[in-house]
């Protein structure tokens, strides 16, 4: 009995070990889905990314909901309003732990909207 | 009698079929205006007209607004950025001094996109003329065929952008005519902060509006109109 209590006990550490091996902690602000379910999000993000700045730039058609904005008003931190600013931030944490360039935000602000226009009006 | 009544019922069917095409066009181009599904359409021609009588020398009022707006540094450094500049210009023999504003004038046969190999500089259905950033590869081709000198490069890396206007390193960017700001029904930065009322903007094509009675009415001239671009912006009292 004991030896069984134990094995299940190693095996649940090494499981929990495990799933905190292999996905990384973010830092997902206020969350909640919008657009689709979270697992469809994480593969195709950036296909969505891709059309819409497409069709907001050339066409004019801006979807707000597939907005990078949008995206970034839901998902920057509640501390310091950024998708960018930390290692655990939302983009950057998973990018950096699949390794893939992030250079959307070479140009594009990482800063929620409503927090960066409180911070014009204050200077 | 009963054949004027006749006449009474068609005269009132059609008449009521001639006010709805009359409201139809209204109603399309406010839907348009705001620009959310259907997106920039070819029956809108955004300009501006400038009326260099009502711009003072001195004032700079336009060009700190859309420094700004789009958060330039407005610095006057060779690699600094500017979208709008004041110019004072002088006529020698007759001693007369006009200022004025230039920006992108938003040609109708720009060259700007005549000359991108890759296709990054483009001209929106309804005229405005825009760098597609995520294509540009910083060759500036576009500055040098610009017959306005209207655009820059940017050439350190940027920080802290307006989330409404992305900019960054290693691409051309000029006057977008405040897209952001058209496409939910504003206007641009320059034209709201003119305390004279200088820049009118709006909708070429459309009969009804402010520019297109005043560009009616009144003498304005395009800047090099030899070239044939049909540039969207116009000046009044040049």
């Amino acid at each position: 009995m004991r030896l069984l209590v134990s094995l299940l006990l190693t095996l649940c550490v090494s499981l929990a070990w495990a799933s905190e091996a292999t996905t990384p902690k973010l830092d997902i602000g206020k969350g909640g889905q919008c657009v689709e379910d979270t697992q469809w999000m994480r593969k195709n993000h950036m296909h969505l990314l891709k059309h819409a700045r497409d069709d907001a730039l050339r066409r004019g058609i801006r979807d707000e909901k597939r907005s990078l904005k949008v995206c970034i008003e839901c998902h920057a931190s509640t501390q310091d309003n950024s998708v960018i600013a930390r290692e655990d931030s939302f983009c950057v944490g998973c990018h950096k732990f699949e390794a893939v360039k992030l250079d959307c935000f070479e140009c594009h602000s990482g800063t929620r909207k409503s927090a960066w226009l409180q911070q014009r009006k204050a200077k | 009698m009963s054949d004027m009544d006749m006449n009474r019922r068609n005269f009132l069917k059609t008449s009521v079929g001639a006010a709805a095409v009359a409201i139809a066009p209204g109603m399309m181009l406010y839907s348009v205006a705001q620009g959310k599904s259907e997106g920039a359409s070819s029956k809108v021609r955004w300009g501006m007209l400038i009326d260099t009588n009502q711009c003072k020398p001195g004032c700079n009022d336009c060009v700190t607004a859309c420094n700004n707006e789009n958060g330039l540094s407005g610095e006057n450094n060779a690699t600094n950025s500017q979208w709008i500049r004041k110019i004072e210009i002088k006529d020698i023999s007759s001693g007369r001094e006009l200022s004025l504003p230039m920006m992108c004038q938003h040609c109708e046969h720009p060259p700007c996109v005549d000359v991108c190999p890759t296709n990054a500089s483009m001209k929106r259905a309804d005229g405005i003329v825009l760098v597609d950033k995520h294509l540009c590869i910083g060759c500036r081709y576009c500055m040098m065929a610009c017959p306005y000198k209207a655009r820059s490069f940017v050439h350190e890396p940027l920080h802290d952008q307006n989330p409404d206007v992305p900019r960054g390193r290693g691409t051309v960017e000029s006057c977008t005519l405040c897209v952001h700001r058209i496409d939910v029904g504003g206007k641009p930065a320059c034209s709201e902060a003119c305390p004279n009322k200088a820049i009118i903007f709006g909708d070429l094509n459309d009969a009804n509006s402010e520019i297109a009675q005043k560009v009616h009415s009144v003498a304005s001239v395009q800047i090099r109109a030899d070239l044939r671009l049909n540039p969207g912006v116009r000046y009044q009292g040049l």
